[in-house]
This record gives C-alpha cells, structure tokens and sequence, in this order.
C-alpha cells in the first residue's frame, strides 16, 4: 500500500512539472512573444505615454512669451510647498503698474507629481512633461526656475 | 497599563533550555519591506511571532491633517501602494459624503473599472511573489506580464503606473484616454486567454500544494476575532465583501460572486484570489461597454470645507476593508483622521496561525496574508 502511494505520488509529481516545464518551454522555443524591453538600449524607440506626470515645465512661446499671471494658485495648490513665486511690479507703457512673476521656483525634489497645480491654474500657464530621467550629481541642481530669463507675459492674459 | 519594569522585565527574561529566539527581517527577502518578525523556536516549530513595527512610520494619519481636503488624498496612495487607486477613492467618497457632491455616472462608472484594475494587479504581484517565496521563480514573470498592461493602461489615463492620483472629490481629475476602452478589452481578451498558465504553473504544482495545503488554518471564528477582512477571512467562509455589503460607486448596478472558500489553509486563501480575479474581469466586462457620456467631474466649490461631525467610509481594497474616519471641526483640513487598513488586523492573525507549525510554512503563511507593510505602519 505504502509503496503505491510512493509511485502515484512520483508520477503525479512528475507530470504536474513536466505541465508547467511546457509552459516554460513554449516561450523559450517562441522569442517572438516575449515582451521584454532593453531600456537604456531602447531610448531612440521608447515612447512614454503623453499623460506621463514627469516635471512641470512652463511653455513659452517663440516669442519668450508665457501665460503665467502669478496669482500663486498652484502654490496654494501644492501639498508639499514644491512651488514657490515671486512676483514683481512691472510699469506698463501706460505707467500703470502690473504685477508680473519674477521667479517661478520649482524644487523637482519634493514634488510628488500629483498633478494638483496644473489643475489649479487658470490660465494654463504650466503642464507635465513626460521626463523621467531626472538623475543628477549634485541636489541644487533640481531646483528649477521655470520662466526663462527675459521672458514676459503673454498680452491679453489677466 | 503596564509600567516600565515589567515591559523591561518581559524583554530580557531569558527562555527555557532549547529555546531559540531569531530575526526575520527588517531587511530580509522573504518579507515584502521593513517587516521585523522575533520568531521564538523550538527546534524548528514555531513557538512565538512578535512583529515588531515601526520602521516604516510616517505619520500619514497626522500628514492628512495638515493638509486640506483636496491634498491629503495623494497621501493614502502611498499606504497600501498596490490598491493606491482604492484608497483614493475611499477619501474621495468620503468627501463626496460629507457634502453631498453629485457625482457624474460617467465618473463612478470609470472609477469602478479603474478599481477592479488595481485589484487585478495587486492579485497578480502577489500570485507572483508568493510563488517566488515558495521556490518557484518563472510564475513571478508571467504574473508581471499581465500587470504590466494594466500599468500601461492607468498611465495612459491616469498619467502615473502606480501612484496614480487620479481621483478627486466630485469625479476624476481629467476624463479617460481615447483609447481606454480598447485597451481594456485587448487586456480583458488577454488576460482570459494567459490566466490558465497561471494554473498549469501554479496551481497544479504538486510541491505548490502540498506546502500550502493545510498549512496556517485559520477558523471562520477566529478571523472574526481578529477582525481580519478580505481574501484572508473570506477563505476562511466570512462574508465580507464591501462591495456587496455596502455598495459604492457602481457596484450596486453589477453582477459578481463573493469567492468564499471554507478550509481557510494557505490554498484556499491562494484560491480565493484567483477566482477574485476572474469576477473582477466580470464586472468589467459589464461597465467597459456602457460607460455614460457626460460630464467627468461634478461640481464643487474651490475651497472645501466638511461640516462639523463625524463621517466613516468603507471600501474594499485588494487586501481587505479600508475605513476612513474623519472628524471635521468645520476647518478646510481635517481635525482628527483615522485609518483602518486591513494589513494590520491581518498581521496580528500571524502569531495564532502560525503557532505550532515549522519555520519553514511561516514563509507560506505570511505570503498567503497578502502583507504589505506600509499599509500596516503609516
């Protein structure tokens, strides 16, 4: 009796493996279906989704031109106090004064990319970019101005 | 109240002869993170677990308090990381209670997809893990293959693959991609096709059952005792379901088994969650094709505000129930917010099902628990 349930249970064994060695066999024998991607040999081909939440960057125009009136809604908007504006006083030809972003500072190193200031903003004036390779050797480096030098607002935007 | 000798006096009380007291952990492959277990033996049986915690503390409770109602849910992402997407929807309903926001069908209806998504996912990390704390390393790539196309799916929607942020209170925070829908049948078609390897690999492996088979058996009673929830207590023949027991979103509208098993070893706990598998494929099979037209988030005011009270929520995540209790003094950021993940009523079950059995069914026993420590130490 013993001896039976030795070899039923050695047969069983063996069959219930060589079951799943098929399976493994199968995609050894078909390349082809293997989905694995090569990633740091990949870059020219890798694509990221568009909605990708990478870094929040400005867009400016081809006129250095940008849509951001710094109302800090985004600042308030953040959980973590990842943004931070400063804002000047402008004179218009006019001699009236406008307030105007002086600095728009983003510390890439706290944020947590939830994507609660790009929904916050009014005026459309920051988006995500699906950047993902953020590494770099010195930590100041991930403090980011967002507005590039020079650049001012766009007209027609309050 | 225990006063400060006679916890000192517990710690360095010496066991008797033959006794040996060793460390699993924090930092040790076997535990899915920071999870330290002081394993008592006799010989090789199992005499005692004490999980310690804490090494993974981040005051999510008291981090939820600071901020204000539209800001502390990306914090609950990062509790349960693999159900991230069901936690926000707990604060999100929550909210959505507390002030009776109208909630576009549309959004309940993707909400309710997206979350079944999760659930799919967490289940198959956790087929695959298990599977590889057990010996069996290939079933951890042919797990991660499914996975990896309902990751390419919440990024496409959702814009992130894991802590997704994509719920708000009132609906969701932008409307679905263009192409979820095929996305999310191509999956459902694959997903159907590749679920039976799971089962030629895993499941009719005869080393898989005889190691998980009868071990760590856990009685209906005592899993109300514990208070444990989820697959945890369902193959142990609770009903427990959230989502028949107290529907959200639009789960009221669709048809699905609760998975109940009665043996209550390992096995059953690995069984319950493939079949949980199968019904959340069809409760998506019966929202893709009929997601409403219309608006994707409802209106709300800028700055939220609950009233004064009290307000709980309910939900079901992949590992169990997740409670929120929020008490509001009337303020724009919570007065008192507490948690009730089901990691840590299934954790303390470990010492009770554990007792008695050889080391090395801990390992099969921990990993059929489904833990994962940031849920269990915020």
């Amino acid at each position: 009796m013993f001896l039976k349930d030795y070899i039923s249970d050695v047969v069983n064994g063996v069959s219930s493996l060589l079951k799943g060695m098929r399976k493994t066999g199968y995609y050894f024998t078909h390349s082809k279906e293997i989905i694995t991607e090569q990633y740091p040999d990949n870059r020219a081909t890798l694509k990221l989704a568009d909605r990708f939440k990478g870094e929040v960057v400005m867009p400016h125009d081809e006129n250095n031109e940008h849509t951001c009136t710094g109302c800090t809604a985004c600042e308030l908007a953040c959980p973590n106090g990842t943004i931070k504006i400063i804002t000047k006083f402008d004179i218009t030809p006019e001699g009236k004064k406008k307030k105007a972003i002086d600095a728009f500072i983003y510390r890439l190193e706290m944020c947590t990319l939830c994507n609660l200031c790009i929904t916050a903003c009014p005026s459309d004036a920051i988006k995500m970019l699906p950047n993902f390779e953020h590494s770099v050797f010195d930590r100041s480096k991930l403090t980011k101005i967002l507005n590039k030098p020079g650049s001012k607002i766009k007209e027609g935007i309050e | 109240m225990y006063n400060q000798t006679e916890i000192i006096k517990d710690t360095t009380e010496l066991g008797p002869e033959g006794e040996l007291v060793i460390n699993i952990g924090p930092q040790h492959p076997a535990t899915h993170g920071v999870l330290h277990l002081v394993v008592t033996l006799n010989g090789e049986t199992i005499k005692k677990i004490e999980p310690h915690l804490g090494y993974i503390h981040r005051s999510i409770e008291k981090m939820c308090e600071s901020l204000t109602y539209r800001q502390f849910i990306y914090v609950t992402s990062r509790m349960d990381y693999l159900s991230s997407h069901i936690n926000n929807t707990a604060c999100a309903l929550l909210i959505e209670k507390g002030l009776q926001i109208e909630v576009p069908e549309r959004a309940k209806v993707v909400r309710t997809i997206l979350n079944e998504l999760t659930r799919i996912a967490s289940h198959e990390l956790w087929i695959g893990a298990m599977a590889m704390d057990l010996g069996a390393f290939t079933p951890f790539f042919y797990a991660f293959r499914e996975r990896e196309m309902i990751t390419d799916i919440m990024e496409d929607t959702c814009g992130a693959r894991l802590t997704m942020n994509y719920i708000v209170p009132g609906g969701l925070m932008y409307d679905i991609h263009p192409d979820f829908q095929t996305k999310v049948k191509a999956f459902v078609k694959q997903f159907k096709e590749k679920v039976t390897e799971y089962e030629d690999l895993v499941t009719g492996n005869i080393i898989f059952q005889s190691r998980t088979k009868g071990v760590g058996v856990l009685t209906a009673q005592d899993a109300i005792s514990y208070g444990c929830t989820g697959p945890v207590a369902r193959a142990s023949g609770v009903s427990c379901d959230m989502r028949k027991i107290a529907p959200y979103d639009a789960y009221d509208r669709v048809e699905f088994d609760e998975v109940i098993e009665t043996t209550g070893d390992s096995f059953a706990r690995y069984i319950v969650r493939v079949k949980e598998m199968n019904q959340s494929i069809r409760i998506i099979e019966q929202l893709i094709d009929n997601i409403p037209e219309g608006e994707f988030v409802g209106k709300t005011k800028n700055v939220l505000k609950l009233a004064k009270g009290e307000f709980y929520q309910r939900v079901e995540t992949a590992r169990g129930e997740l409670g929120i209790y929020i008490v509001s003094e009337g303020a724009t950021t919570p007065y008192r917010i507490k948690f009730r993940s089901p990691g840590f009523s299934n954790l303390s079950v470990l010492n009770h099902i554990a007792k008695g059995s050889k080391i090395g069914d801990l390992m099969a026993t921990m990993g059929t628990l489904d833990l994962v420590i940031p849920d269990i130490d915020r």
